[in-house]
């Protein structure tokens, strides 16, 4: 439990939103054209990283809208929030 | 085994004042090589460093643990063993589980306490009570016993549930399973560390996995806080951290590990003498030997490995726990925590081989892996020996998220994940 600033509503409580899991996996372009390794891949292989990791979240009783995150899994830190479509501001 | 625990060695040391009793298993330093390495030391890997050293004759095996024997997963989860599953994969497992759970303790020469005291789960509408009336079918033409009550005989059964049809979620009806019940979670990795322990099993703790050493696609051993150790056969039970592991040797899992909680109350006479589980309003209750009430409540919908969890998550558990049981009302709660759990798209684990040789796979328990604790080191000794799964966990492959061939136990199982 943490608060998360949403860049559209500012600080609010974490119990607000939802998490969308992982960021920055790309939907394929060509879907038929994919292989069963590539849509296992796509669907269901996470990093599950334990550390600094990108991540979707959505402010689902706030504005609902969807935006990104850089948060640290082993202390629950936020260090980044932006804007979907938006680069990562750190590494 | 050198120091058998019976009626006579009680009596003996009671004359020492239990003072000489000699220590359950050694704490050796690694050796070099071994033939396996089990990394983890909760339940599950003691027990498959047992099924290995008693069922297939690897006696010169280690098993790895971070913290110590049952800090983890083992010690936190609410003790809860059943095997009401839907589906014929996750039945013959869990079942599995429960056949050895019935003769565990003479077998362990150690109490784990198990107690087939019952498994209520409740329905609280209308297709709650068509899925449990499905899921009883289906358990008995696998061989497990299951029966469904209507209201009354729920009321019958625990009388100090709430039936009031005039509640948020009614109780409409639930099913029992009656072979299922509770076990002592720490005498269970005690005793399987003792057993593996005697038949020359090292079991070292405090001993983090730092890397996983490869030439070509096979492994060759493991980097630690303790060095480094060699060998070509390593078995993950690491739980919430198979992913960590797994990305060690950048293999990608379909693992989340997220914080579960459970807390437990002040201690009470016994109220509550069998476990109660709903689905529909996430609340599971049953009472310890010590008169504690044990609550299990649910995951935070996030990733995360903090091992605490969130208060609205146990606010949300203990308001359904009120509802069906008001008598609870002035209950004092005294303990709270978290444990990581790694949960699977199709909430059932995955007991496999990987495409590195010699590396294998226990993980994806989910919220459920305590009940699955014998079964599932039994399986994973066998893949482990024979390189080859056994029939009961061939379905739970690692390939099955590329095939499709998915056991999906999400809310078809009788607790939601």
């Amino acid at each position: 439990m943490f608060l998360i600033n949403c860049p559209y509503c500012g600080e609010r409580d974490q119990s607000e939103f939802s998490a969308g899991g992982e960021a920055h996996i790309v939907r394929p372009k060509q879907p038929t054209e994919l292989s069963d390794d590539q849509w296992a891949e796509f669907l269901f292989m996470r990093k599950n990283i334990k550390g600094v990791q990108f991540e979707r979240w959505n402010h689902a009783h706030g504005c609902r809208k969807w935006f990104n995150m850089v948060r640290d899994t082993s202390n629950d830190k936020i260090h980044a929030v932006y804007k979907m479509g938006e680069k990562p501001p750190i590494k | 085994m050198k120091n058998k625990y019976s009626i006579f060695s009680l009596i003996k040391n009671a004359f020492s004042y239990h003072e000489n009793w000699q220590r359950a298993w050694r704490d050796p330093e690694p050796k070099k090589e071994y033939d396996a390495i089990i990394i983890g030391g909760g339940g599950h890997g003691l027990a498959t460093a047992y099924y290995l050293a008693k069922k297939h004759n690897m006696t010169n095996i280690a098993v790895v643990e971070k913290g110590w024997i049952g800090g983890g997963n083992t010690g936190r989860n609410t003790t809860i063993i059943r095997s009401n599953y839907l589906w014929d994969a996750s039945a013959g497992l869990y079942d599995h589980a429960l056949k050895i759970w019935e003769g565990l303790s003479q077998e362990l020469n150690y109490n784990v306490m198990f107690s087939q005291r019952g498994v209520m789960n409740l329905a609280h509408n209308l297709q709650d009570v068509r899925d449990l009336k499905r899921r009883t079918h289906a358990n008995r033409l696998n061989g497990i016993d299951a029966v469904y009550l209507n209201t009354e005989e729920v009321k019958k059964f625990c009388p100090i549930i709430n039936t009031s049809p005039n509640i948020r979620y009614p109780v409409l009806g639930g099913t029992l399973q009656k072979r299922a019940g509770t076990a002592r979670h720490d005498a269970v990795a005690w005793g399987y560390a003792r057993g593996a322990d005697a038949m020359g099993v090292d079991i070292i703790q405090n001993c983090e996995v730092k890397g996983i050493k490869r030439i070509g696609d096979s492994v060759e051993g493991i980097e630690t806080t303790k060095g480094f150790i060699k060998t070509k056969k390593i078995g993950v039970v690491a739980a919430g951290h198979s992913s960590v592991i797994a990305n060690m040797v950048d293999l990608k899992l379909p693992l989340e590990s997220k914080p579960l909680q459970a807390l437990v109350s002040e201690p009470v006479k016994p109220i509550i003498d069998t476990v109660v589980m709903s689905n529909a309003v996430h609340a599971y209750v049953s009472q310890s030997d010590k008169g504690e009430l044990v609550i299990g409540a649910g995951t935070d919908a996030y990733v995360s490995y903090t091992q605490r969890g969130s208060h609205n998550v146990v606010e949300g558990t203990l308001k359904a726990i009120l509802e069906l049981y008001p008598i609870f009302s002035r209950m004092k709660m005294l303990r709270q925590w978290g444990g990581i759990v790694d949960i699977c798209p199709d909430a059932s684990p995955i007991i496999s081989k990987t495409h590195i040789k010699g590396l294998y796979f226990n993980c994806g328990w989910g919220t459920g892996g305590f009940k699955a604790t014998p079964g599932s080191g039994d399986l994973f000794a066998h893949t482990i020996a024979n390189d080859d799964p056994h029939k009961l966990n061939a379905d739970f492959n690692i390939n099955r998220f590329v095939s499709g061939d998915l056991v999906d136990e999400h809310g078809a199982a009788a607790v939601a994940h």
